[in-house]
C-alpha cells in the first residue's frame, strides 16, 4: 500500500468518523486517496476553521479530532488551533503534508519546519521519513493524543512518503516505554486524603476541565453529595455538575461568583480535581485561600505544585481516584455550618444586572437557556462574551460548555460550533459570539451552509472589542484605543452565504428571535444590538486577591 | 545553584531540540550539556548542568523533562552520591624548556601533552569541576591561546 493509504486505514481503524481540513499542493496523494474512501471530509475555508472543528468535535464526543492541512502556510494557518488544544488538553491529531523528503531544508515552496514550530504547542509530534513507520506513528498518535493528559499530536508526512509503497502492518500493541500515564492513585495519598476530608470543617470542591475529560462527573456528584461540601468550578469545568445544584457556587476567579470566590478564601481544605491553579482563578498568589490545606487531584504530575503549595497531591485519572476516594471516605466532616455561611453569601451577593428594559447581553444569554431547557450545546469565542456565556446559562451536562480557556483564542467558537454540530447532530449548537471574534472565523459560514451544518450564532454586537474596552475604561481612564470595532450587516451577510439572518435591536424581540432560530432549518446567524458599554461583573482586577471583587452589584 | 540532572532519551532526530525548548521557553539557562549514545544504541544519555535559584523550578524542570514522550528517566544529581567530570583541552606557550615545569601540574591532574610543535603545546585535562578549575588557574601562568571544554558528565555511585 501507499502511504497516503495506509494514513487512510489507519485512521478508520481508529474509528475516525470525520476529517477537517484543506488541500493542498503536498497532501495530494491524501486527497486522491480520500476521493475513493468512504471517510467524511468537511472541507472548511480556512485551516484554522478546520483545527478549531476539530477541537470543538473533540470537545463534544470525548473522542480526537482529526484535522489536515497541506504543508507551509496550510499547516501554519493550523498553529493556532493546536495551541488552543493543547492549552485546553484538548485530544486532536492534526496531519500536515511536508514537501518530499529530499527537499527538507532548502527553503522548498510551501515548506516550513512544521515540526519545529508546533514542538511547544503539541503534547509530541512527528516527522515521518519512512513509509514503514507510518501505521505505528499514526497509531501512537492518536494513543498519545487521547490518554494521560490529552493533547493534540502532529504528523507531518512528506509527499513522497505518501507515495511510497511498503506492506501494511497494523500494530496491534501500542508500547511506548518512555509514556505511561499514571492511571490510578496512590492508596496512601488517598487514604491521607479521606483523613483530611473528615477533619475539614470549611472543605469545597474545586473542580476544572479534568473531570469532563476523565469522565469523572458521576463520581463526582455522588462526592458531593456525601461531602455535601460546596462546589466551584472553573472556565473549563463548566458543566461538570449541575449549577443549578444547591452546593454549585458556579464559576471562581476574575470573573467568577462573588459568593464562589468568598467560600475559596474562607475554606479550611480545598478538593482541587482536574484544575490548575491558573491566574485566572487563584487572583494574586501569595493572598489566594490563606487557611485551606489542598488536595489535589490531577492527571498530570507537573500541575503539581506548580503555582500553589498541594499538602496532598494525587496523580492519576479523576474518575478512577475519586472511586477509589468515595470508598476510602468513612467518616464525614459536618457542614453545615458552612454551609450556612456559603448560603449566606449567595444571598448578599447575587448574580445580577441591571435589567432595565434595553437590550442586555446578560438577558439574552439567559433567554438562550430558557428557550433550550439548558440542553443545548453552547460554544463561545472570547471576551465579553464568553464570560457572559458562563455566567448567564446554566449547564447541566459534561462537554456542552465549549469555550478556548487556556489560549483565550477569538475566533475559536463558530467554527468549533461546527465540529461539535457534526459530533453530536441531535444536539441544538448555539455559538455565543461578539461582534469582534464572529469576524476572526466568518469564512466559516460557507462551510455551515454548504454542509448543511445548522448552527446558531447569538452576536452579541455592541459595536467594541467589548473586554478590552471593559479594561480601558476601568484601568486606562476611558481610553478608547483601537476597540470600536465596525461591522458588515451580519443579516445581510448571513443571507449572502445562505444562511439566514435576524436582527435584534430591542428586548422584547429576543426570545421570538431566538425561537425563530431554533424553528430554521438552516443556519442562522442573530444580531443583537446589546447596550453597547456594559461590563462583566462580578470583576477581581489582575493581580489582587480574588476576594477584591468589584463592580457595583457584587 | 547549579544542578546536575542526566537525562535518558531515546535517540532520535529532534529530542535534543524538544530538550532544549523546554529550557529555553521558560527563560532556563543549560550551563552545560553532554550527550552521547549508551550501550543501548536506542538511548542517548545526557548530562546537563543547569542553574536555578529556586528548588520549585528545578521541580518544574524535572517534571516537564518527564513529560516529554522521548524521555525516560530523567535524575537529579543534587543529593545523589555521584562521580562527576569535565574534560578540557586547551593550547599553551611551549617550549622545551618548560616541559617539566608544565608537566609538574598535571601531577594531581589527570592531563598530560598529548602534541608539541614550535612554540604551542595541546594538552588535555580531566577532573571534577574543582579540580579543572585549580587546573586552569595553575596554566594561565604558561599563557592559554585557546580553551575548549566539554560539558559535565555525571553517574551515580
Amino acid at each position: 500500500m501507499t502511504g497516503a493509504e495506509i494514513l487512510i486505514e489507519c485512521l478508520k481503524r481508529e474509528g475516525v468518523d470525520v476529517i477537517f481540513g484543506y488541500p493542498g499542493g503536498q497532501v495530494l496523494p491524501i486527497f486522491d486517496k480520500l476521493y475513493d474512501s468512504d471517510l467524511k471530509f468537511i472541507l472548511t475555508r480556512h485551516e484554522q476553521g478546520a483545527a478549531h472543528a476539530a477541537d470543538g468535535f473533540a470537545r463534544a464526543t470525548g473522542k480526537p479530532g482529526v484535522c489536515l492541512a497541506t504543508s507551509g502556510p496550510g499547516a501554519t494557518n493550523l498553529v493556532t488551533g493546536i495551541a488552543n488544544a493543547y492549552m485546553d488538553s484538548i485530544p486532536m491529531v492534526a496531519i500536515t503534508g511536508q514537501v518530499k523528503t529530499f527537499l527538507i531544508g532548502n527553503d522548498a515552496f510551501q515548506e516550513a519546519d512544521v515540526t519545529g514550530i508546533t514542538r511547544p504547542i503539541t503534547k509530541h509530534n512527528y516527522l515521518v521519513k519512512d513509509v514503514k513507520d507510518l501505521a505505528r506513528i499514526v497509531r501512537e498518535a492518536f494513543y498519545i493524543a487521547s490518554t494521560g493528559r490529552p493533547g493534540p499530536v502532529l504528523i507531518d508526512i512528506p509527499s513522497d512518503i505518501q507515495l511510497a509503497d511498503t506492506e501494511f502492518i497494523w500494530p496491534e500493541t501500542i508500547d511506548i516505554r518512555s509514556y505511561k500515564p499514571t492511571y490510578f492513585g496512590h492508596p496512601g495519598q488517598i487514604k491521607k486524603a479521606a483523613k483530611l476530608i473528615a477533619e475539614a470543617k470549611r472543605p469545597i470542591l474545586y473542580i476544572g476541565g479534568g473531570v469532563i475529560s476523565s469522565g469523572a462527573h458521576k463520581e463526582l456528584r455522588v462526592l458531593a453529595q456525601k461531602l455535601k461540601a460546596p462546589l466551584t468550578w472553573t472556565l473549563m469545568g463548566i458543566g461538570a455538575f449541575p449549577a443549578e445544584h444547591e452546593l454549585s457556587l458556579g464559576m471562581l476567579g476574575m470573573h467568577g461568583t462573588a459568593y464562589a470566590n468568598h467560600a475559596i478564601m474562607e475554606s479550611d481544605l480545598i478538593i482541587a480535581i482536574g484544575a490548575r491553579f491558573d491566574d485566572r482563578v487563584t487572583g494574586r498568589l501569595d493572598a489566594f485561600a490563606p487557611h485551606a490545606k489542598i488536595i489535589h487531584i490531577d492527571i498530570d504530575p507537573a500541575s503539581i505544585s506548580k503555582n500553589v503549595r498541594v499538602d496532598i497531591p494525587i496523580v492519576g485519572d479523576a474518575k478512577n481516584i475519586l472511586g477509589e476516594l468515595l470508598e476510602q471516605i468513612k467518616d464525614l466532616p459536618d457542614t453545615a455550618e458552612w454551609i450556612k455561611t456559603v448560603d449566606s453569601w449567595k444571598k448578599k451577593y447575587p448574580m445580577k444586572y441591571n435589567d432595565d428594559g434595553k437590550l442586555k447581553p446578560q438577558y439574552v444569554v439567559e433567554q438562550l437557556w430558557e428557550l433550550t431547557r439548558g440542553e443545548a450545546i453552547i460554544t463561545t469565542e472570547v471576551g465579553q462574551n464568553q464570560m457572559w456565556a458562563a455566567q448567564w446559562y446554566k449547564y447541566s451536562h459534561p462537554r456542552t460548555f465549549i469555550s478556548s480557556g487556556g489560549l483565550g483564542t477569538m475566533g475559536f467558537g463558530f467554527p468549533a460550533a461546527m465540529g461539535a454540530k457534526i459530533g453530536c447532530p441531535d444536539k441544538l449548537v448555539f455559538d455565543i459570539a461578539g461582534d469582534g471574534s464572529i469576524q476572526m472565523n466568518i469564512q466559516e459560514l460557507a462551510t455551515c451552509v454548504c454542509n448543511k451544518i445548522n448552527v446558531k450564532v447569538a452576536i452579541l454586537n455592541n459595536g467594541y472589542l467589548g473586554m478590552v474596552r471593559q479594561w480601558q475604561e476601568l484601568f486606562y481612564k476611558k481610553r478608547y484605543s483601537q476597540v470600536c470595532i465596525t461591522s458588515p450587516d451580519f443579516v445581510k451577510l448571513a443571507e449572502s452565504y445562505g444562511a439566514l439572518g435576524i436582527l435584534v435591536t430591542k428586548k422584547e424581540e429576543v426570545r421570538p428571535a431566538i425561537e425563530k432560530a431554533i424553528a430554521t432549518d438552516n443556519t442562522v446567524f442573530i444580531d443583537f444590538r446589546v447596550e453597547p458599554e456594559e461590563n462583566v461583573f462580578p470583576m477581581v482586577p489582575a493581580g489582587k486577591a480574588i476576594n477584591e471583587i468589584i463592580g457595583g452589584l457584587a | 545553584m547549579r544542578h546536575t540532572i542526566s537525562v535518558l532519551v531515546e535517540n532520535k532526530f529532534g529530542v535534543l531540540a524538544r530538550i532544549a525548548g523546554l529550557f529555553s521557553a521558560r527563560g532556563y539557562n543549560i550551563a552545560s550539556l553532554a550527550v552521547s549514545e549508551t550501550l543501548d544504541p536506542t538511548i542517548s544519555y545526557m548530562t546537563m548542568v543547569v542553574e536555578v535559584q529556586d528548588e520549585k523550578i528545578l521541580e518544574q524542570i524535572k517534571k516537564q523533562l518527564n513529560k516529554l514522550i522521548d524521555v525516560i528517566t530523567v535524575t537529579d544529581f543534587t543529593k545523589k552520591e555521584h562521580i562527576d567530570r569535565e574534560m578540557v583541552l586547551a593550547k599553551v606557550n611551549y617550549s622545551a624548556k618548560e616541559k617539566v615545569r608544565l608537566e609538574n601540574i598535571f601531577g594531581k591532574y589527570v592531563g598530560k601533552i598529548i602534541k608539541a610543535k614550535g612554540d604551542t603545546a595541546i594538552i588535555e585535562a580531566v577532573g571534577d569541576q574543582e579540580q579543572i578549575k585549580a587546573f586552569l588557574e595553575q596554566l594561565d601562568k604558561f599563557g592559554v591561546k585557546e580553551l575548549v571544554r566539554t560539558g559535565r558528565l555525571a553517574i551515580a555511585e
